[in-house]
């Protein structure tokens, strides 16, 4: 419980002072302007986000052996977390794409999975709110969270042969952020600090969420065994009734 | 090795017997693919230059979504019936009996588009049914099978049911519409074959990887 405060301060702070950085210390890059500094955040939640979801992927695999409630927890914080993540990614990225490419949406290669990725981890969200049974949910998420992952590459790779053959109107190849261009050294640091933070605001959700969900799990279980309480006081009137007739 | 044969036999036997009785899904399977091809040319509005080049979009929207169909009520009505149960119970593998679901769910698709090809080809007035096209549908609808049949077992034992089955599946067959619809186009469009060859790789892995991990995990999703 402490840790998760200390964690919540850390998370919170590192925020703060990224963003203050990129705000104020980043310098503004000479053709790209200002909304250039969105790939600080955009870039580090794009590779966390896909960390997440393949962080479910190895706690499905794992509960599929060892079926412990730990794993299907774990997994379903970092599917929630990844697709936070997911989505901060495709919105950054399109409000860059606007001034950059002269368009909102562009089926990039990139783009194109991450929204298939999207659409992927809502369905696994609304398969877990389809199911009451936690050993079912578990398990069934388990083996979504498998599936939907090792489609990831696939869609990846189709999409990539598909803009090799269809030349994009927008040239595919545009080189990111991967050292396209040359980085001022303050540039850098706050590169790796935006790193930084997003990893430890990643942990950080998804301690607290792992946290929520074992404690909406001990809900459930103490509910249940209410119900089996109270499911009894009624009967024993009418067994008595029964037994005096 | 040959009571697992007789085992997967006596399930796709099972099913395709049942169907031939019925007709029930058979039947719904196809007017709702007619029904897509007329909404298609309808919502398009179709002249003979745009035909051309959607026809093989129209092809394989129909097949996906008339599949969704047919491989909702594949488990959905064991599941109504009471009757998935004794199938598991019987003595068998359970990824024999995938193997039985999915070759009954597969053969049922491939007898719907053995109705909408010549369909299709008679109302867009060209010529659909190439054997290139002929296999990347069948490629195509392998893997999508595959993945469709483990779904549908997840969804037949949920709350949403018939809802969820499209919003699992869909989003994990994005390489399949897309691998298929690219061969099938180029296929109708006579580009020479290495220039598309490597859509039909992409589908062949599909299917292998996707026809694993389905048998894989199969047991985890009807054993209880």
């Amino acid at each position: 419980m402490k840790s998760l405060k200390w964690l919540n301060v850390s998370a919170a702070t590192l925020l703060a002072v990224s963003l203050a950085l990129v705000w104020f210390a980043a310098p503004l890059e000479a053709t790209m302007g200002a909304v250039q500094k969105i790939f600080y955040f955009h870039v580090a939640a794009a590779w966390v986000g896909m960390v997440g979801f393949f962080i479910t992927f190895v706690a499905g695999i794992v509960y599929l052996v060892r079926p412990n409630p730990r794993w299907d927890r774990l997994g379903a914080a970092t599917a929630e977390v990844g697709l936070l993540l997911s989505i901060i990614t495709t919105v950054t990225g399109s409000i860059w794409a606007r001034p950059a490419w002269n368009t909102w949406w562009t089926w990039d290669v990139r783009l194109t999975t991450y929204t298939i990725a999207i659409l992927i981890y809502i369905a696994y969200l609304f398969l877990r709110g389809a199911i009451d049974d936690p050993q079912r949910r578990a398990r069934f998420s388990a083996v979504y969270g498998v599936v939907g992952f090792v489609s990831v590459p696939l869609t990846f790779l189709s999409i990539r042969l598909w803009q090799s053959i269809h030349p994009a109107v927008i040239g595919t190849a545009t080189p990111t952020s991967q050292g396209g261009f040359d980085m001022a050294p303050i540039m850098a640091v706050i590169v790796v600090m935006a790193q930084v933070t997003t990893v430890v605001l990643f942990v950080t959700l998804t301690a607290n969420r792992y946290r929520l969900i074992e404690l909406q799990d001990q809900v459930d279980l103490q509910k249940a065994r209410a119900m089996l309480a109270e499911g009894d006081l009624p009967s024993q009137p009418a067994a008595s009734a029964a037994a005096t007739k | 090795m040959k009571r697992y044969l007789r085992v997967v036999g006596a399930v796709v036997w099972k099913d395709l017997s049942a169907e031939l009785r019925s007709r029930e899904t058979f039947s719904a399977m196809v007017v709702f693919s007619l029904l897509m091809v007329l909404v298609f040319s309808i919502a398009l509005e179709l002249n003979r230059g745009a035909r051309e080049s959607t026809a093989a979009g129209v092809l394989w929207a129909t097949a996906l979504f008339s599949g969704t169909l047919g491989l909702n009520r594949g488990l959905g009505r064991e599941q109504d019936r009471g009757t998935l149960e004794g199938l598991l119970l019987a003595p068998a593998d359970r990824s024999a009996l995938f193997f039985g679901k999915f070759l009954s769910s597969w053969a049922l698709i491939l007898a719907v588009q053995v109705v909408t090809v010549p369909v299709l080809t008679v109302l867009y007035n060209f010529n659909l049914a190439e054997p290139l096209v002929i296999l990347s549908l069948v490629l195509g609808t392998l893997g999508y099978t595959g993945v469709g049949t483990l779904l549908s077992a997840v969804s037949a034992q949920t709350r949403a049911r018939d809802v969820l089955l499209p919003i699992l599946l869909l989003p994990v067959s994005v390489p399949v519409l897309m691998a298929g619809v690219q061969s099938s186009s180029a296929a109708l469009a006579g580009t020479p074959w290495n220039e598309f060859s490597i859509w039909y790789s992409l589908l062949v892995a599909y299917d292998v990887i996707f026809l694993a991990v389905a048998v894989m995990v199969f047991e985890a999703v009807v054993g209880d």
